[in-house]
């Protein structure tokens, strides 16, 4: 098991999601939160203290909170939409798809507590599709940020950029695992750890088990390089052919379906660009079972020890 | 006004027209010209006349860009026809200079499915350049069979899928509201359209923001694409529901111009959206199509356009 190489102090993303937030709204007030009921679960009750008016509560209708915001949008706001993913990815897929993308309305989309961050709850809570799902949506930017600096920084360039955007915001604790003065630029990877053997690529939640499997299979011989990859579309593409030229085998590690997600984004390059060995980490095409999301992690091997045999599958030893 | 041909340029011929579509069309005079916006100055009659009039001369260009194209929703483009007339020709506080301007009115065609109509309109308002119909749903035209506002000026938002375009409208209403603007935000709906779930959710949350400039027009022409709404699943009382839902609820002919313009032209009620439900006749005021299911998107041959064509000579 690892010895860790991050910070162990957790933090739950969507406090730097709140706070940042606030901070936009008090520059810009174009900037508005809708909501459908879901102030708690997404933190915004100071928000809501500060800016009355501009937290727009649609109540339980996820399709219309979609099509409110792409109104606002209209209507010269910036809308950040913040609902749990599994309920606004899927009950507003349409309008995902239509309203915003289609249409290209200016309004953002933070889908919070995404992935198996509701474990206990059940497949219907869970948000493991999303990431397929919105993928296939031309003209739509999809972010997994990896820790509260990231998702400060995704939620800033997602106001400044005209376009729909959506971002995974984290409740489940993570540490921070960027280093300091790091930079996020949409589009682009972040090289964590450079190695010559195999690349990692992970994104949210699971970046610091992929750094700590890097730290193990080093103790094996095996030079990783981790590359964190917190825009899924659009993809890095030259990031992940330089991988596959430079290490000769990849792993993918995602808290979602491995079909469709990052390790379908990565693979569909690999295999166009530069084919090698590449390996999935993440939940396989099935519906995830109850327990804790630690526990789930952990059951799916999207851990530590699942990213090390993978690593060892992707390279034959 | 006389039925011929005013100013058309580019209604007779184009690359992606084909010979036969052309023919009707010259044959038959159905090149529109551009009407544009008449100002309340020119007093109730007069406004009323430039409405129908133009409302007239939409038609017989829509179902020659039917015709054209082979593809179309003719019947409900016929009976919203009057309605948007009513809207771009004389209601919307609009302008071809000041389609970006965050205070124009807004109108947001939710039955995606009469873009034929939205389209025509839009040209014969001066908002789009009526040679651009000719090129309506041919290979990569602008002019989708569902309005796209990234390609469309006009256009506030891509419809098609039913059920998104009140939503949008409260969200643009309610954008309004935060501004403390007067500007007035239109939504136009499909009664069959009212099916979908989201228009309930939108419902609620319109009345809930007491969003005052926000009018929904609903085309209650009573048949949708298999059959009669009320033999698929019935939405009366229409009016006693929107009302339970908090709207301010009106009843209008909506082939009656004048009408119309009295509605929609009324000041708004203090805290509270208007819904109007305009009764209207899918396919009107054709003899052959009015009422008729089966011309929701049957196209007309060339006997029926001018058939068609004959019964829209005269105002």
């Amino acid at each position: 098991m690892s010895t860790g190489t991050t910070d162990q102090v957790l933090h739950d993303c969507r406090d730097a999601y709140a706070a940042t937030l606030i901070e936009l709204a008090q520059a810009d007030p174009r900037v508005v939160a809708v909501v459908n009921d879901s102030v708690g679960s997404s933190k915004l009750g100071e928000f809501r203290n500060r800016f009355p008016d501009r937290l727009i509560n649609v109540g339980i209708a996820e399709q219309d909170m979609v099509g409110v915001a792409a109104g606002l949008a209209n209507g010269g706001k910036i809308p950040f939409v913040s609902a749990a993913s599994c309920f606004l990815t899927a009950r507003a897929l349409e309008q995902i798809k239509v309203d915003a993308a289609y249409s290209n309305h200016n309004l953002k989309l933070c889908g919070m507590s995404p992935g198996m961050a509701y474990g206990e709850l059940g497949p219907t809570h869970h948000s493991i599709e999303d990431l397929a799902w919105l993928r296939a949506i031309p003209n739509l930017t999809v972010i997994v940020p990896s820790d509260p600096d990231e998702t400060a920084q995704a939620i800033r360039w997602a106001a400044s950029h005209p376009g729909p955007v959506f971002v995974r915001v984290s409740r489940m604790g993570v540490p921070e695992v960027n280093p300091t003065g790091y930079r996020f630029e949409a589009g682009r990877a972040a090289l964590l750890r450079d190695g010559t053997d195999v690349t990692i690529i992970a994104n949210g939640t699971v970046v610091a088990p992929a750094l700590d499997a890097a730290h193990d299979l080093a103790d094996l011989g095996i030079q990783a390089r981790v590359l964190s990859m917190p825009t899924v579309k659009p993809l890095d593409v030259d990031a992940v052919v330089a991988a596959a030229r430079e290490t000769g085998a990849i792993v993918t590690v995602e808290e979602a379906l491995t079909t469709g997600g990052l390790g379908g984004a990565v693979a569909e390059t690999v295999v166009q660009h530069h084919p090698v060995p590449v390996r999935f980490v993440g939940v396989p095409d099935v519906f995830a079972p109850t327990g804790s999301a630690r526990w789930l992690l952990e059951h799916f091997r999207i851990s530590p020890g699942g990213i090390v045999d993978a690593a060892r599958l992707a390279l034959g030893r | 006004m006389s039925a011929g041909p005013i100013a058309a340029p580019g209604t007779t011929s184009t690359a992606t027209s084909t010979a036969t579509s052309t023919a009707v069309a010259d044959a038959a005079g159905t090149s529109l010209p551009v009407l544009g916006r008449i100002d309340v100055e020119a007093g109730r009659e007069a406004i009323v006349a430039h409405i129908r009039d133009g409302a007239r001369l939409i038609r017989r260009r829509d179902i020659a860009m039917i015709h054209s194209a082979g593809l179309g929703h003719v019947g409900g483009e016929f009976s919203v026809i009057d309605v948007l007339a009513t809207l771009y020709l004389h209601v919307l506080d609009i302008s071809a200079d000041r389609l970006d301007d965050p205070e124009r009115d807004r109108l947001i065609l939710s039955k995606g499915h009469a873009a034929g109509a939205l389209y025509a309109t839009l040209a014969a308002a001066g908002l789009l350049d009526p040679a651009a119909l000719d090129t309506f749903m041919q290979p990569l035209s602008k002019l989708n069979g569902h309005p796209d506002r990234k390609k469309v000026p006009g256009v506030e938002a891509n419809t098609g899928p039913l059920g998104h375009g009140l939503p949008i409208a409260v969200g643009t209403a309610l954008a309004g509201k935060l501004d403390g603007s007067r500007r007035r935000t239109f939504v136009v709906l499909g009664d069959g359209e009212l099916q979908e779930g989201s228009n309930w959710e939108a419902l609620m949350a319109g009345a809930h923001h007491r969003l005052e400039h926000l009018t929904a027009i609903v085309d209650r022409n009573r048949l949708q694409q298999g059959a009669r709404v009320a033999e698929t699943n019935d939405l009366e009382s229409l009016a006693e529901k929107t009302r339970a839902f908090g709207w301010h609820t009106l009843e209008v002919d909506g082939h009656d111009h004048g009408a119309l313009l009295d509605v929609l032209t009324r000041t708004p009620v203090a805290g509270k959206p208007t819904f109007v439900i305009a009764h209207t006749v899918k396919g009107h005021p054709v003899s052959f199509m009015s009422d008729n299911v089966a011309w929701h998107h049957k196209v007309p041959d060339a006997d029926q356009v001018a058939a068609a064509l004959a019964e829209l000579e005269t105002p």
